[in-house]
């Protein structure tokens, strides 16, 4: 199973649980696992969110695959000026 | 929507050129200095700016704004104004309908468009001086000016506070009765100025702290600065009788101005076209919307085109500059300089509405270095003073630059060289940000070791003279992004981009394209499609544009290749495996190439009519695999100790680009981003009164360096390729700005051996400083 953390506040939505152990093929079906879980986190997720998987960041790419051994991190979203 | 990961069939990074079809000529494009396809245009003064557009029957926009840094607007009598001969429209809140509380992203700083439209047009209050209360369409700007005048404003004027730690106070003026700090437990029941709370955590701190043989603790304050582009905002607006808008504006993101005057004024999408002109720079500032909303609003009530052109200090007092900020840095480390544990608490400013740059402060701070324990506590505070915008890299440099100066004095107390240091702990492959996922290939360490082998590094400096080195990052993106690319009847190339060109982009687009498709750069020309135009695009900011663009640009060059193989079998009479596309041309292999001739793209170009219709590709992608770009720079100054004055004698920056697609454009982001930092470090600052006004609103009082105050800014070009790019590209814009504070600070501690905490290191603080310490006299 893929090892997911939340960095930053989103911690505060799981009742302080930040690390978790989940079954995704995608970051899609990893969104849906945790917004399930913990339906306070879905509005943040919808937001806009980075997902990194296996230290490789992505944005707004629901369809990215994760592997079963995949260390993935839920960060704040990036941009820049 | 394309497959976006391109490598498959490109050789990526630095080793090859990155592509697998050569030119028919022979030549690669790509990493050399192209002569840049806007740049007549810009030294004869043709070039097309936002303030050179023009219409028929167009009438001026003025904006009318708050004298008061805080205050309620209890009514707003447009009456004499609109009855003066000449005025054609006048504006308020009440043109604009409300938004519901919906926080959208908006690269790294989260907007609320509740927020967008008040900061737009004021409506319970007017929140900082020269917040937009109303504004007019006249026939002349003596008209306009004098129709501000006849709009009566009854303001309640408020307490106002400025400084961040000031408005964190329990009693401090309140903004917003409707804001309560996010990210603390238990949830607060008074409203307050603090909008959030938010930290990143890794290991145990305290539990480092014990393991440290040093540990220096630090805080650090930073004034607001803008962006201070040479060009101010400027809009020209027609609306037609059906409601459909054509918008020209300098903005870093036409689709994203479209989106928000849509969103903002209740059109349709489809109905709003706009139109990026030429840009005189941006550096984040031009990546929301100030006057685009109102000359819109105002033409379609005017009936007439409207233009809007803000001045300087309307710049100044109106749009967003970077945030003001506190740092408490404290970092340990073992007496051989091995980092043990880094805290850090950022108290950024976001302006008059929440949504400082702080978060991407707080996971870069120590994100050049490999430590087990870290700990870095944000908030995003709101103050009386216009909403910050991005300003290269946000957040980041005010972050770094408080690290930086820390692990200087860290290695002066150890005694180590301070490249030596960085060297020690410095984030490679695989070590694990502070932010949470391990690093991929990065360049730190390339820069590191750059700069210690210049000769800069080893030149010997005199008394009052200082030198100092600092390592900065940003972590760049990639994001949607559209482009075509069309082959024209007489074999030429069109490009079409959709992301303004703030920095070189059709240049590095135009090579690029030329190399895939094996065409001479010179017949492949470039230009920024209008959204009406071209799809849809993310703004150019995060340093992504060369990046995603080219990403998108081989996409559509592979679509063209291979609807040329496509149409060769069918002249032909060939199967695949008898033709390939080479060296910009389909080439018959085999037996075949004994009956045919290979023909060149321009060759399909003439019969392109003949053998099945237009040819194209456009390249749809929402680009991934963007990698961090560091930097190292090494700076010598020299302190005059009777003025305070300062002078940069020699600046080198050496930054991973991953590679270099123009290397003249990429070495142009370094020296920008440095001479932005030298002003940021030395002298720009807002100056605020007592009465909340800003006392230094324009370019003779709020000093930016001009290229007579900075020496040529020495470049080195590292390239460690981005794996997950076909040309092993990394985005550079954003990084060159981060690494200057510390450097400076680091150098003036060098140079007079104290340690300033506080930016700018203007000449009367450094005087003071120095006879605070007797060492005034020469």
């Amino acid at each position: 199973m893929a090892r997911v953390v939340l960095i930053g506040n989103l911690a505060q939505l799981t009742g302080g649980v930040a690390e978790f152990q989940i079954s995704a093929t995608s970051v899609k079906h990893l969104f849906q696992q945790l917004a399930e879980a913990h339906p306070a986190l879905a509005p943040h997720l919808e937001e806009g969110v980075a997902v990194a998987i296996d230290g490789q960041i992505y944005q707004d790419s629901l369809f990215e695959p994760i592997k079963p051994d995949s260390e993935v991190f839920i960060l704040p979203q990036i941009a820049g000026g | 929507m394309a497959d976006n990961k391109i490598g498959a069939d490109h050789k990526i990074g630095a080793e090859t050129n990155g592509h697998t079809d050569g030119q028919s000529n022979g030549a690669h494009y790509v990493g050399t200095r192209t002569i840049r396809p806007d740049g007549v245009d810009k030294v004869t003064g043709r070039a097309r700016f936002g303030a050179d557009y023009n219409l028929p029957g167009q009438l001026v926009g003025r904006v009318l704004r708050s004298p008061h840094p805080h205050a309620r607007i209890v009514s707003i009598d447009t009456s004499r104004a609109e009855a003066l001969p000449g005025v054609k429209a006048v504006v308020t809140r009440a043109d604009f309908g409300d938004q519901p509380s919906e926080f959208i992203p908006a690269g790294e700083m989260m907007m609320n468009y509740k927020d967008v439209v008040r900061n737009v047009m004021a409506r319970e209050k007017a929140l900082y001086e020269g917040h937009a209360v109303a504004a007019v369409a006249a026939t002349s700007v003596a008209i306009a000016r004098k129709a501000l005048k006849l709009i009566d404003v009854k303001y309640e004027v408020l307490p106002h506070v400025i400084d961040v730690v000031e408005a964190m106070r329990p009693d401090a003026p309140l903004l917003h009765d409707d804001l309560f700090t996010v990210g603390v437990e238990p949830k607060p029941d008074k409203p307050s100025n603090i909008a959030k709370r938010l930290e990143i955590k890794v290991g145990d701190v305290e539990a480092g702290f014990k393991k440290a043989d040093l540990i220096v603790e630090r805080e650090f304050k930073t004034a607001p600065v803008h962006q201070g582009y040479i060009e101010p905002h400027a809009a020209l607006a027609t609306v037609s009788e059906d409601g459909s808008v054509e918008l020209w504006t300098t903005t870093q993101g036409h689709f994203i101005v479209r989106a928000h005057c849509a969103r903002l004024l209740g059109l349709d999408i489809s109905k709003v076209r706009v139109t990026a002109t030429e840009i005189g720079g941006g550096f984040g500032g031009k990546t929301v919307v100030y006057l685009e909303p109102l000359a819109i609003a105002l033409s379609k009530k005017a009936k007439r085109p409207v233009k809007m052109v803000m001045s300087r200090e309307e710049v100044f007092k109106a749009s967003g500059p970077t945030s003001g900020a506190t740092v408490r840095v404290k970092l340990g480390a073992t007496r051989d300089g091995k980092f043990t544990a880094g805290f850090a608490e950022l108290k950024y400013q976001a302006g008059a509405f929440q949504g400082s740059p702080v978060q991407p402060g707080t996971m870069c701070a120590y994100a050049p270095y490999d430590i087990e324990h870290v700990h870095v506590i944000g908030y995003d505070v709101v103050s009386n003073r216009p909403k910050v915008a991005a300003y290269r890299a946000p957040g980041a440099p005010i972050s770094e630059y408080a690290v930086e100066s820390v692990v200087d004095e860290i290695a002066k107390k150890l005694g180590l060289d301070p490249i030596q240091l960085r060297m020690m702990n410095a984030a490679r492959v695989g070590t694990k940000a502070a932010y949470g996922p391990k690093f991929g290939p990065i360049g730190l360490e390339e820069t590191l070791n750059s700069i210690k082998k210049t000769e800069h590094w080893n030149t010997p400096l005199r008394k009052w003279q200082g030198r100092g080195v600092a390592s900065g990052f940003w972590f760049n993106i990639g994001g949607e992004t559209t482009v075509s690319l069309t082959l024209n009847e007489d074999g030429t190339v069109s490009l079409m981009a959709g992301t303004p060109d703030i920095g070189g982009l059709r240049a590095a687009l135009a090579s690029v394209a030329a190399d895939e498709l094996g065409v001479p750069v010179e017949k492949v020309r470039p230009i920024i499609g209008d959204t009406g135009s071209v799809g849809f695009n993310f703004l150019t900011g995060g340093s992504r544009s060369a990046f995603s663009g080219s990403m998108a640009i081989v996409e559509a060059a592979k679509q063209i290749k291979s609807e040329l193989v496509a149409r060769a079998c069918k002249l032909w009479e060939a199967k695949p495996d008898q033709v390939e596309f080479k060296d910009g041309a389909v080439r018959p292999l085999g037996a075949l190439a004994e009956k045919v001739k290979p023909m060149t793209v321009a060759e399909f170009g003439k019969l392109s009519g003949k053998l099945g219709g237009p040819i194209g590709g456009v390249g749809r992608i929402n680009a991934q695999g963007a990698g961090p770009s560091f930097g190292t720079h090494l700076v010598d100054l020299e302190v005059d100790p009777e003025t305070g004055r300062t002078t940069i004698l020699r600046y080198t920056v050496a930054q991973d680009a991953g590679r270099a697609l123009h290397p003249a454009y990429v070495e142009g982001q370094y020296q920008g981003g440095a001479v932005q930092g030298i002003g940021w470090a030395l002298n720009e600052e807002y100056i605020y009164g007592d009465d909340g006004k800003l006392q230094n609103a324009g370019f003779l009082d709020y000093r930016m360096p001009v290229a007579s105050d900075v020496p040529m800014i020495d470049t080195i070009l590292v390239e460690v390729g981005n794996p997950k790019h076909p040309y092993g590209v990394r985005g550079v814009g954003e990084t060159p700005i981060v690494p200057p504070l510390g450097a400076i600070a680091n150098a003036m501690e060098a140079a007079t051996g104290i340690r300033f905490t506080e930016l700018p290191m203007s000449p009367p603080k450094v005087l003071k400083a120095l006879r605070d310490k007797g060492l005034d006299k020469a």
